[in-house]
Order: C-alpha cells, then structure tokens, then sequence
C-alpha cells in the first residue's frame, strides 16, 4: 500500500524519509516539488500526482508536507487518513508537529513509523498501544535516560495489540479520577451583504479528557440527542447503543481523545451570535476607497462574545490603508494585504467600529469583487445549538471520579460577504 | 547544558573510557572525532541546522540522491574529507563495544542517518553483529537497519536469519510476531522457503496475533517471489477461516494483494466475514468493504433493474428510507419481500426482484460505519452503498458524506470528486445538502471548482433560480480560474435546464461588458454554444457580439464569434459582410485559430451572399495562401476550390453549401464526471479517470444470480476455538477477563461491538441471525417511547433525582400535545394505572430498549449481575408504585403535595461538578438512560417548531402539580381542633377568571364534629374582592375536606382578612399572597417572548446578578425552582443556559417574564420584565430568593 513517506518543509528540504518496502529514490518528489512550485498557495497544490512509475498523496498540514509514495491501487483517503494520522501522532507525543520537533527526536519518530506501518499496512496506529511501545519523552525521562542510558523503548511487552480493546492500555492507575468532557462548537455561516444568513450550521465535537483507572464503562446521555443529525464517534463507542437508544457508551482510550463529532439539523434554525455591519466601498474615479464595519451582539443567548477578529483579505489593488478602530487593534500586512482587526470583547453598550478609507495603486481600476470578512468569535459555557450532556455513568469500577463539562461556541468558518 | 551537550555527554565519556583503555587515540584525534567536535557533522543529524551545506544540496538537488549521498559519504564531500571514514569507524567501534548504551547511542546515529536518507550500508556487519542484543531498543534499532539494508547486503544479512528462526519459536507471542514480522521484512531471495515455512507454521499458531502478522507476511513474500504464489493461496485461504477481528483485516488485505481473482475463497467467509467487519481495526474494514463490494456484484442481482417496480411501490420506498431499517429481523425481512411480491405481480407480470438475504445482511453490517471518524471507512460505505443498494436506500450516504465536507482539504478534495460522480447518477440524494456545497472565497481554487461541478449537478427547474443567484456572487470572485468555471457552469446549467436558459443567456451577455476580458472570453465561448441550440431566437445577441470583435482579444473568444456569424449568416445579413471586411484588414495579426475562423466566414458568406463578399473571401483566401502557417495554407487551398467554381472543380463543388451550411446538432455540454462510476467510487482510479496498477475491475451485476447455497458453512462445534480463546486470555492482562468479558457475555446478543469474533460468528450464525434484531416495539416512533416512558418510568425517576420530577411533568405535557398531534400512533398499554408490582416492572422492561432486543433479556435473565439489579429495581418499584397510587389521590382530593420527603430524597444526592445532575454511586446498568428525561426536553425543542395556540394547551396542562406550597390560616391549636391550612391550587378559578383560586382545607382534629363552616365579613381593600367558598355543613371528627374560594388581589399583595365561622365560634384569619401567586401562565414562543420582552424594556426591565447555589444549577433545578416561586409557565428556548418564563397578572392580565441566564460556576443573571414595577420588584426579590437559599 504505502510504499514510502517523505517528510518535506515549506522551502521544499525532504527532510525524514522512511520505506516500508523497496527504497524509492527521493528523486520522485521532484514531481511533487514541482507542482508546489507551480501552486500559488501550498493549500493548492493537488493531493493526488500521478508519476510514470508512482502516485504520490500528499497532505499539506501545519507547514508540512506529508507525501507519501504509492505503486498500486489503494484508495486515496485511507493513505489521507493515515498522513493525517502521523501528524496526529507527532503532535500527541512532541506537543506539536513541526519540523524542528520531528529533526529533535528523529529516531523516535523513526522507530513510531516503523510501527504504525508494516509492509505499508496500517498495523498500530492506536496512541496507546504506541506508547506502550515506545514511550513519549518527558523532561525527567530525558534527564534520566541521559544518565542511565536507558531508553524510551518500554521494556515490557506491548500487549495493546492483543487486545480487542486496543485503544485503552492496560493497568491504568490514578489517585485522582477524572472524566472531563468540552462540548465545542462551531458555526459555519455564510452571511451576505445584508445579513441575511445564506448557510448556516453548527458542527460540534465532544472532546474528552478521561483519566480513570482500571477499565471504566462509562455512558454518557444528552438531554436533547434528537438535535444531532449526524454524528461520528471513536472506535470505542457502541453504535448500536446509540441507535437504539441515543446514548454513548464506551469504554474509554486514556487521556484526551475525540468522543464524538456531529452536526446539527439543519431544519433547527442556527443561531447566529454576531451582526456585521459594513460598507466597504470603491469610488469609479479617484483611487480611493472607504471601509467601514461594525460588529455588534445579536443571538448571544446572554453571553459575552469574546475574542471577536475580523479578518479581510483585501484586494491586490489596495496600495496602503488608513483606518481607526473603536475597540482593539488591528494588523495589515502590505504584502499579503491581509488585514486583522482583533477586537476581543464585545460590548453590547458600546459597538466596535473600524473605519477608515483605503487607497488604489494609481490607475488601478475599483475592484470589482469586495473583500468577504471572516470573523472568529468565541462564547464560554454556551452550546449554540442548545445540546447538553445530560449524565455520565460509570459501570465497571468502584470509584468515584470526577466529571466535568464545558460547552465553547467558536465561529468556524464564518463569512460575512460584502 | 545545551541539548547539544546533553546528547553528546554520554558517548563523550564513553569514549573516553574506551580510548584510555585502548590507549590508541591521542588529543588530536579526539578533537577530530565527530562525537565530539562541533564541526564534525556528527551533530547534524540531530539538529539538522539549516546552513549545513550537504542538508542545503539534498534538499534542492534531483537526480539520484541515494548515489550521491553514497558518493559523499565515501569521501566525496568537501566539508568532511577527512572526518568521514573516521566516523564511520567510530560508529564501529562503540558498535563493537560491550557497553550497552555505547551501542545504542551508535544505533541511534546510524538510524537517524537512515531517516534522513544517507547511505549508512557500510556498517552492515558491523550493525548485523548486534542483532541478538540483549537491550530491546538496540536489537529493535537493529532490526530496523537490517531491513533497510538486508537487500544491498544480500549474504550478510543471512547472518542474521538463525536469530529470527530461533525467535519464532519462543514462548511469548509478541516475540514471535516480532521475529516473523522482521524476518519477512528482509528481501533476501535466499530465504524464501525459510520464510515461507515460517508463514505456514504462524498460520496455524495459537495467538491470533501471530496469525495477523503472518497474513502480514503473505504479501511480503508475494512481491519477493511471486512463483510461491498458489502455496501462499492456501495460507491465505487458512487464514480467511480464522474467526478473529485481529486477523480478518490483514488476511483480506494479503488476498487483495496476492489473488483478488480468487472470489471463490470469499464464500464460505463472507458471512463471518459481513458480521465481524464493525470490530475490525478501522483499516482493516477499508479494504474488507472494497473487497466485499466486489465480490457482491459477481453473487448478487442487481437491486435496481426493476426500478420501475420499485418507484411504484412508494410505500417501500418510505420503508427503505426510514433509519430502523438496518434493525428489521428477516421475518420483516421476509414480509418485505411478500409485500414487494404481491405488488409485483400486481404491476408487472415479471419475475419479482427478491434481494438475497446476503446482499441485507452486507448492507446492514456496513450502513452503522457510516459514523465511523476514520474518513476512508466512511467512503468505502459509501461506495458499497453507492454500488450495490437499491436506489430508494442509497440516500443515507450522503450525510456522511457531507460531514466528511468539514474535514482537511485533502479529505475533502477527494470525497467532492466522489460525490460529484454520485450526484449524477443520484441527484436527489445530494439535493438537500445543496447549500453545503456552497462556495467560500477561502477555499482553496481546486476545492472551488469540485463544488461547482456538484452544485451544477445538482441543479434543476426548482433550486436553479438558488443557484444561479449563488453564481452571480462567485463572478464576481478574484479567482479568475473560478470565475471561468462558473461561467462554464452557468452555461451547462442552460443546457439542462430549458426554462433557464434565457436568464443565462442574458446573465452571460450581460457579462460580455466585463471589464476583465477573461470573463468576456469564456462568457462567449459558452454563449456560442448556447445559442447554437437556438439560434433563431437570438440574432441580437449574435449581433452584439459581432460588435464585440473590435475589443476582445483573447484568440478563443474571437474564433467562437466568427463561427457563430458565419454560422448564422442569415440572421444577420447585413453585420456579417462588414466583421469579414474587418478581419480582412487584421488577418495577418490574428492568432491561428481566429484565422481558420476567418476564412470559415468568408467561405459562408460566399456561399450565401456571393454579391458583397466575393472579392473579400478572395482576398482573404489569397492572404492565407502565403501563411506561415501550413494548416491555413492547405485550409485555403481546399476551401477554394470548393467554393470558387472552375472548370476543373470536381463533382464536390456542387455541394460546397451542404458542406458548409449543414445543420450541426448542438453541443452536449457534459459533466466531465459523468460515467466516471464505471470505476469503482473512492478509489485512486476513480480519481485518476485512469486504470491504477492493480485496480480490481468492479464487475457488472449477473444476469443470473449464481448459486446462494455456496456461502452455506456446514455446522461444526467451534470447540477449538473456545479453547484458544482461554489459552490466550491466560495471557492477557487481568483487566481484559473481568469487566469486558463479562461485559460482552451481557450484551452480545445486540452489540456486535463487543461481541467477540469467536463468539458471534460462530458456524450456526447465519445470514438469518437476528443478532441485531431490534425490538419490535422500537421500530414504532419516538411518541411510542415517550409515552411509556414517561409514565411508567417515574419510579426511576422519583428515586434518582427530585429534581428531575418537574422536567418529568413537561415531559407528560408535551407528551399530551404530541399525542393529540400524533393521534394515530398507538397509546402504549403502560399509560393506564399499573394494577401490581408485576405490571409495573413489565412495562418498565418495555419501556427501556436499554438492552434491546427480546432475544438478549431471555439471556439477561440467566445472568447473576442482571438478577440483582432486578430486584434492586423491583424495590424501586414498590416505592414507586405507592408514590404513584398516592399522586392519583392528589390528582382527585388534592391534598398539599409532598415536600417533605422530596427534601430528604434532594438531600441523598450526591455533589457534582457542573452540570452532571446527579450520580448513583452504583447505578445498575438498566438506570443508564432516562429516557422520559431527554425526550421532554427534546419535545420542547420540537414543540418549537409547531405553532401551538392557546387552546390546544389550555392552562389546566401547564399547572404543576406536585409544587404547592401550603401556608397555615390556623393553627390545630387555636382553631381548638380545627386546623386549616391554604394552598394557592394554580387553577383558573372558574366563577371569575380574574380571582386566585385559593385552596382551603379544613382538618378537624377535635374529637366532635365541626359544623357550619363558612365565612363572614370580609375586611378587604378598595377594588378587592372575595368570592367565598360555599358553606361546609358538617366535618366529622378526624376528617379532612377542601374547598375553593377565589380571592381578587388586585395584583397586590395585601392580605384579604375575614372571619372564619364555625357553628361555635370565629377566627379572625389572613390570607397574604406570595406574589407569584398573583399571576397565571400563559404559553408564549420562543419569539413572542422575544418581543413582548422588547417591549418591556427600560422602568420595566429589572436585572439582577445573583449566584446560584450549588443544588440548583441545572437548567431542571432552575424552572422547578422558579415555577415553584411564581405561577408562570416555560417558555422554550433554543439555549440550554436560559430560562424563560412567561405569565400575566391575574387581575389586570399585565404581562410578567422572566427569564434566568446561567453562567459559569453558578453565576446567573435574573430578568424580570413587568409592567407592573412593583409586582416586578417583588417578583425579583422572591425568585432571587428561591434561586439562592
């Protein structure tokens, strides 16, 4: 299946390569490099590239490239999925994914490689049987393996891979117990020029951060499930249960996963937390330009919004900008003509308003499309879609942990057109 | 300490130690030595710094960089001429070395010269040495260069094998997987029959994990020697017996990869195979799904060839789509089929298509992955849907496939070239995910163009006008690749859609004024072919273009304008003569398309119009004549003697005008996606649109369904299988044997999550198992849930949390409303009073599909665990059975309820974080769900979708019952026997809508009877007024009696003071309203209160902050608590962290809302809003008071 991995920096540097099967020449990544070349964002560059003799898939993800060498037919979004999968890995075990962290503990990201894939079959890609095998680094651990020459590699034998229950290692232990679950959402709108909603709908995640010792069952109920539409879960949940009964029983990987993701009704009208105002204008002659945008609270529930950012991409045209914010501050960059406007807070009593006039290069004609604003929001303990976790039970286990939730709306991909 | 230093501390001593022992190297040579030396290059690999000038050539250099990096190391590089061998050499040594750590730290160094691609096989033997290590990460480092290099290094690496032969033998499991696994990996022809003995022997080993890792081998064998193929067919067909999850993956994958033409393997598996696929490893499903959808399409009939007979039957359809339909047990399966039968023969006198329970079966088993995390697992459902459901049942994919929309761009990109092949075919399917598919001006341009492919698929007569508006915006985009996809989109949209082509027409030749000449230009390629349709109708339009040939540039444009004068000559005869004067003048600048063009007019204008053009058409065919190009050269040549009679012009001359004026059939704009499905869906063919290596060809349907029975598997005690069970277990962690196991013994029957491979897929269990039947009653609908669990479900409920009991009530009001909407859905039997225990406790098991099916609670029953929390329940019960016998009599006498006994139950609760309400410190399992809990609140939420009025839930309905508070008139004492006390009962006082009902019971507590109770002088405040109770005759001694009096307060609270009369003597008594008494509930919507409370704003409007206690967080805790305090009913709304509440005084029907929004920890924020200020601020003060005690 997936025959090699390159691992490739913005500038184009391959700098990891691992082969599960034959060694493929790194010189196939010309063709890669090439198209990147080619592409004006590394957004753009086509995740599928077919070479005489290959196919290369590559993910672009947190300014890296994950390209990856295929000889035979496989179906693309399994080799998708498995990237995406790496980088999670590298993230989970370094904190982050870059390629600082990858060059720091090379070998380990090595020897991780060489167990998720066999013969580039996907063979241990559950974070806890990995860790099992080989543990992530901790400072202590470091200082200690420095001293001792002992190594990360666990000394007991994994057994994760035995089980029918791979996700969740065994022998977990903890004084404290506890079960956190952040219900996050996330508005995808698409507002036009008068504010009027043209799409609209809330997408959400359970993530859960459960520290339990032994072997938990835990179900967790919703008070109104009838609002999720569509929903994704963790291996560990019971389908089954869920159909029937609408109830997520698991038992539960340790440490932080992704329960759920789900998507609700569309029918249910989205609430919309936010009003842009704005006029964003060009004159026909003279090469100047007026921009004016106010943002005010609208459907908040009674919450505060918080950490409210206006971004806009201006157009090519635009030669410099002149603009005065109420509240916050914002950021333009010439180059990228991107301009921010991080406003934080929203108060109802004073609206945050950022005017100002724009100016044309010289002779360039009016634009003919208006930048669209994308704006970024954030409302503590507040699920838009009125989705509430009901109770969580715990079978299995005498203990009494800890529970805990949280509900955050963000705006996702929120687009106000002008 | 830098990193740096850290890193190198260790071997730098070591090294020491070693050279002082070896006494060789002296102090130069150690400031040489890489280890040590910052220059050295040893460092690199570590820190990987930028300015390294090897690192900077890899990076941008092509070629061969394996030969380079060899050259390099050889000696090759500037940068470390002389430290190269020496590295290499001390590699050696510390590899040589008895010290464990001075090995590791080599292997590391060598391993990360491997990752970053530098040749390191000169190490071989010295690395290949270590391979039996006792330290595990060395010997997994060396395994690791070994099979990286075992190929260069063919005959070394045969060094190694006795190791790897020694280790599969061993005792433990995971070494023997381990040895197998790097054995295979090694690519040494010479070991093929070593290996392959050692893939024979792990096919048969006891652990299942052994098993997978030599279905892991197949293919490694396969692709080193493919001439041991048929002996590695019959590993494989082995291995496709093994009953466990852990194999079942790797062995399909080593089939697809050794002998997917062996779809005869397949039968005697695939039931297993169908139901062990939802607990296979997420990758392991992927490739048994595109596996399975192969092998149906050669087994199976195809589901849609009677389509006509399935679209009759619209009552199927429903049934198909309807989401219980994965949980129909195959008699309903079998009813199906009768069904469809009867109405086959009906309709059509054609054999009916009767699908085969495997193709169900298959088609069950994969519909719940479709909530699977892992993107490809849900494609690959998906595909298998998209192949091989009926049409009618293919619509649930596209959900899935939509929420696939959200993630990464890769993800994304692939699946939208997926669901743009589906849309044709299935429009309908996506047509309600319409406007997910709208597009973003941050989308990058490739996922830009795949949604206009899918939103032009999509399009018909009824959104078209949607789309088209949509369209209008993506014009205007900076993406001028976009925008030319729009325009190519709008114009396929004219095409397919009749009615619409007109708009687009004149959409697009409005768009010919665009100042951008790209867009021109695409706009009159697609209105050319546009018009082409009908011509006629449009010469003004041809006109306008024609004026357009002075401005535009871009070659493609001008051509299509050309073409479509000449080709419509007649429609504007008097343009056209002068556009080929014009292109005469210009010909020798034009590109060479617009001059084939050129003289393609000029050949038609003669042909039509001889008289004006004929000396222009030969000056232009004498142009051409000396072209550079030989294309137009020959074109003019022919064209001229076609056209230009002379006597040598042949017969062909006569039909120059049918050559040339022939009518042309317009131009199909199509899909570029369409017919792409002949590949199969999600695979890296279909997204080529080109035949991968070793794509599998996915068949057509048969005519002729083959043989059913051979999937049949002959029944045989799966003794060994048990058996190799136990002896694994024995070797697995405690915790896998108790909770799990027992776990899974318990809920097998339904969840094949849990139910262990060996278990489940037992020989007997066929295609007919009704191992995830669902319980007939739950295929009913949702009101059928609700009823019987609000009712019957109490008892539950009344022990686990008070609180609840008022979410309860909502729940039965709702209930009410959905079943007078739902009128035609069955009234479950657990409604009417449960006569014994017994029923109670039957109707609770109904009511609670916790563990589903039938079959499971037969096999519950033998289950100790089960058992005890039975009885537990049953105790339950008979508490909850008097509870409810006692609220029947509230509901008839109305006594005052029970607040006493909630206190303590309120009391047993245990404290928890945030919004948890309550935890059972040992809830038995049959406690997990209340159900009546989430669906009352879910009602709500749907109940806010129907406009209800006023009378549908007339006011009777919204009193809650259970929360009166009862005050004292008088006391036992001073009413010498006689004690009354008042409740403000919350119902409409029916003489006058505008009093309170005021509740008063009289208990005579004296040993003689109490008579002539009435009562007199009222001494009440202007425009108050008293509505008495009738007298009470006689009250025996010992007896209780209620009466109900009606008291106008004039929205105050001043207490109405009267006598209270018996026969013997008066007291004088007060009765002083709460103020939240002083007010009845109306029902309002989400909005109405919206705007009432918009209304009420300023003087009106009182805010205050207040911190909740702890018992009373909770949305539940809230309304019980502020409903208790005020007579005011819910208002819903659509957050779970506001309360609304709404009602009017009772007297001057003035409106009060209130609403209570929670914050975090506690905090909330309290809004009254009442005309009356003084009724407001009390209000405030009361409910404060009741949020916070």
């Amino acid at each position: 299946m997936i025959n090699s991995l390159f691992l490739i920096n913005p500038s184009g540097e391959i700098f990891l390569e691992k082969h599960w099967k034959s060694v493929v020449s790194r010189s196939v990544c010309d063709y890669f490099l090439e198209a990147k070349e080619k592409a004006l964002e590394p957004e753009d560059v086509p995740p599928v590239i077919h070479t005489p003799h290959h196919y290369l898939i590559s993910i672009y993800r947190d300014k890296l490239f994950f390209l990856s060498v295929i000889q035979t037919e496989v179906p693309p979004l399994f080799v998708i999925e498995f990237l995406h999968r790496i980088a999670e890995m590298i993230q989970d075990y370094f904190g982050e994914c870059s390629e600082t962290v990858v060059k720091d503990h090379m070998v380990m990201v090595y020897e991780l490689l060489e167990e998720m894939l066999d013969n580039g079959f996907p063979l241990a890609t559950e974070s806890n049987v990995l860790k099992e095998m080989i543990r992530p680094p901790t400072i202590l651990r470091s200082v200690v393996n420095t001293l001792t020459g002992t190594s990360n590699v666990g000394d007991t034998l994994p057994t994760g891979q035995l089980s029918t229950i791979p996700w969740r290692r065994a022998g977990v232990r903890y004084t404290n117990n506890e079960a956190y679950f952040d219900v996050v959402e996330e508005i995808d709108a698409i507002l036009d020029q008068s504010g009027t909603t043209v799409f609209a709908e809330i997408q959400g995640v359970v993530e859960a951060c459960v520290k339990l010792s032994g072997m938990p069952d835990l179900t967790l109920s919703f008070m109104n499930p009838c609002l999720l539409d569509d929903v994704s879960f963790h291996p560990c949940v019971r389908y089954k249960l869920w159909e029937s009964e609408r109830v997520l029983s698991f038992i539960p990987p340790d440490g932080n996963f992704t329960l759920m993701t789900y998507h609700v009704n569309a029918q249910n009208l989205v609430a919309i937390p936010v009003y842009v105002k704005q006029s964003i204008s060009f004159f026909e002659c003279g090469s100047d330009g007026r921009l004016d945008v106010t943002v005010g609270p609208k459907q908040t529930m009674g919450k505060t919004v918080e950490g409210v950012m206006v971004t806009v991409h201006l157009p090519k045209t635009i030669l410099s900008i002149n603009l005065t914010a109420t509240q916050g501050s914002y950021t333009y960059d010439n180059g990228t003509k991107l301009l921010v406007w991080d406003i934080g807070k929203l108060n109802p009593q004073k609206l945050p308003n950022l005017r100002g006039s724009l100016s044309l290069q010289a002779g360039a004609p009016k634009p003919e499309e208006n930048p669209s604003l994308n704006i970024d929001l954030k409302i503590q303990q507040l699920a838009i879609s009125g989705l509430k976790v009901n109770r969580l039970d715990m079978f299995g286990e005498k203990y009494k942990p800890f529970k805990g939730v949280k509900y955050i709306t963000k705006a996702g991909k929120f687009q106000v057109r002008t | 300490m830098t990193p740096m230093q850290k890193l190198l501390q260790l071997p730098v001593n070591a090294m020491n130690m070693v050279k002082t022992a070896q006494d060789q190297m002296g102090q130069q040579d150690e400031a040489k030595s890489p280890v040590m030396t910052p220059d050295g290059g040893n460092h690199n690999w570590y820190n990987g710094e930028p300015n390294d000038p090897r690192h900077i050539r890899f990076g941008s250099g092509g070629g061969d960089q394996e030969e380079r990096a060899h050259l390099e190391e050889g000696g090759g590089s500037l940068s470390s001429l002389v430290t190269q061998p020496l590295r290499h050499d001390d590699l050696k040594e510390m590899l040589d070395s008895n010290k464990d750590s001075l090995k590791l730290e080599a292997m590391k160094r060598i391993v990360a010269m491997i990752a970053r691609g530098k040749n390191a096989s000169d190490l071989f033997p010295a690395v290949v040495k270590n391979v039996a290590c006792k330290n595990i990460e060395v010997k997994k480092l060396v395994y690791v260069y070994l099979v990286r290099y075992a190929e260069e290094q063919q005959d070394l690496a045969l060094l190694s094998i006795s190791t790897f032969q020694r280790g599969l033998k061993d005792p433990n499991q995971l070494i023997r997987a381990s040895a197998l696994r790097v054995l295979s990996s090694i690519r040494v022809t010479i070991i093929v029959p070593i290996m392959m003995l050692a893939i024979k022997e792990a096919a048969s080993d006891m652990s299942p994990y052994v098993r997978k890792t030599a279905a892991h081998a197949i293919p490694k064998l396969y692709s080193l020697d493919p001439e041991q193929k048929d002996c590695l067919i019959e590993v494989i067909e082995k291995l496709l017996a093994d009953k466990t999850t852990l194999v079942a993956g790797s062995v399909v994958m080593a089939f697809e990869e050794v002998c997917p033409e062996r779809i005869d393997l397949i039968h005697k598996n695939y039931r297993k195979l169908c139901n062990l696929l939802i607990d296979v490893e997420e990758w392991g499903q992927v490739v048994i799904i595109n596996m399975l959808t192969r092998y149906a399409r050669t087994q199976f009939l195809n589901p849609n060839m009677n389509e006509s007979l399935l679209e009759e039957g619209g009552g199927e359809k429903a049934f198909y789509g309807s989401d219980n339909d994965d949980d129909t047990d195959d008699e309903e399966d079998k009813e199906e089929k009768e069904k469809k039968k009867t109405e086959a023969t009906a309709i059509v006198k054609r054999k009916p298509y009767v699908m085969d329970p495997d193709h169900r079966l298959l088609l069950r088993n994969t519909k719940p992955l479709l909530q699977s995390r892992n993107a490809a697992v849900v494609m690959a459902v998906a595909q298998l849907y998209f192949h091989l459901a009926p049409k009618a049942e293919v619509g649930v994919i596209a959900k899935a496939l939509v929420r696939l929309m959200r993630s990464h761009s890769e993800v994304q990109y692939v699946v939208l070239q997926n669901v743009a092949t589906m849309s044709i075919k299935r429009r309908g399917m996506f047509e309600p995910y319409l406007k997910s598919f709208y597009i973003r001006s941050t989308d990058p341009t490739q996922i830009k163009v795949l949604k206009l492919e899918v939103l032009t698929n999509l399009a018909n007569e009824t959104n078209i006008s949607t789309i088209l508006r949509e369209f209008q915006t993506y014009i205007k985009s900076n993406d001028k690749d976009f925008v030319a996809a729009t325009i190519q989109a709008i114009g396929r949209c004219a095409t397919n859609i009749g009615e619409v082509r007109d708009t687009c027409l004149n959409g697009l030749v409005q768009l010919l004024s665009n100042r951008d000449e790209l867009v021109v230009a695409e706009s009159v390629v697609v209105i050319k072919k546009l018009l082409q349709m009908q011509p006629e109708q449009h010469s003004d339009i041809i006109k306008h273009m024609a004026k357009l040939t002075d401005n535009i540039q871009v070659p493609m444009a001008r051509a299509s304008i050309l073409w479509l004068i000449g080709e419509y000559c007649e429609h504007v005869p008097k343009i056209a003569p002068d556009v080929l004067r014009k292109m005469a003048k210009t010909f020798t600048n034009e590109e060479d398309i617009v001059k084939l063009q050129i003289i393609n007019l000029a050949a038609k204008l003669y042909l039509t119009n001889s008289k004006q053009t004929k000396l222009l058409t030969q000056y232009v065919l004498n142009l051409a004549k000396y072209d550079q190009n030989y294309d137009i050269r020959d074109r003019a040549r022919f064209i001229r003697q076609l056209i230009v009679p002379t006597d040598k012009s042949g017969a062909l001359s006569k039909y120059a005008k049918k050559l040339f004026l022939a009518l042309k059939p317009a131009p199909v704009l199509e899909s570029p996606f369409k017919d792409r499905d002949h590949f199969q869906l999600g695979s890296l063919s279909h997204l080529l649109n080109a035949k991968a290596g070793g794509y599998q060809v996915l068949p057509d349907w048969p005519e002729a369904a083959p043989d059913p029975s051979v999937r049949n598997v002959e029944v045989k005690e799966s003794v060994i299988t048990l058996l190799e069970r136990v002896t694994t277990l024995t070797s697995v962690p405690e915790w896998t044997k108790c909770s799990s196991r027992e776990k899974r013994k318990e809920k097998k029957a339904d969840k094949p999550f849990y139910s262990d491979s060996e278990g489940e897929s037992g020989p007997t269990e066929s295609a007919d198992s009704a191992s995830d039947t669902a319980s007939g009653s739950e295929s009913g609908s949702g009101s059928e849930e609700s009823g019987s669990g609000s009712e019957s479900e109490e008892s539950n409920e009344e022990s686990e949390s008070a609180s609840e009991e008022d979410e309860e009530e909502e729940g039965k009001k709702k209930k009410k409303n959905v079943e007078k909407i739902k009128a035609r859905k069955p009234v479950p039997e657990s409604e009417s009073e449960p006569s014994s225990g017994e029923d109670v406790k039957k109707s609770e098991k109904k009511s609670k599909p916790r563990i589903g099916s039938s079959e499971s609670e037969s096999e519950e029953d033998d289950d100790s665990e089960s058992e005890s929390s039975e009885s537990e329940e049953e105790e339950s019960e008979e508490e909850s059975e008097e509870e409810t016998k006692k609220k029947k009599k509230t509901t008839a006498s109305k006594p005052p309820s029970k607040p006493p006994k909630k206190e303590n139950k309120k009391e047993k609760k245990e404290m928890s974080l945030l919004d948890f309400d309550d935890f059972d410190p040992a809830p038995s399992p049959s406690q997990v769900t209340p159900l009546n809990n989430f669906l009352s609140s879910s009602l709500v939420t749907d109940l806010e979708g129907l406009s209800l009025t006023e009378n549908v839930l007339s006011p009777t309905t919204i009193v809650p019952s259970g929360n009166l508070k009862t005050y004292e008139l008088l006391h036992r004492i001073t009413g010498e026997g006689l004690s009354v006390e008042y409740c403000f009962s919350r119902q409409p006082f029916s003489p006058d809508p505008h009093m309170v009902a005021v509740k008063i019971q009289f208990t005579n507590s004296a040993t003689s009877e109490a008579k002539s109770l009435h009562m007199e002088d009222a001494k009440l405040q202007s425009g108050m007024r008293i509505k008495e109770f009738p007298e009470i005759e006689v009250l025996p001694a010992g007896e209780t009696v209620s009466v109900v009096m009606g008291i106008d307060f004039c929205d105050s609270t001043q207490a109405a003071n009267f006598q209270l009369c018996t026969h013997t003597r008066k007291f004088f008594v007060s009765i002083q309203p709460p103020v939240g008494e002083l007010m009845m509930p109306i029902f309002m919507t989400e909005n109405e209160f919206k705007k009432e409370q918009g209304q009420l704003m300023g003087m009106n409007e009182i805010t205050e902050k207040l911190t909740l206690e702890e018992k009373c967080q909770g949305e539940h805790a809230v309304v019980q608590r502020v409903t208790t305090a005020a007579n005011l009913s819910r208002v819903p709304c659509g957050s779970d962290k506001e309360c609304r509440f709404a009602g009017k005084t009772v007297t001057s029907g003035s409106l009060v809302l209130v609403s209570v929004v929670t914050k975090e920890d506690g905090a909330a924020q309290l809004t009254v809003n009442c005309e009356k200020m003084v009724i407001g601020t009390m209000l405030v003060k009361d409910i404060l008071q009741a949020l916070t005690q």
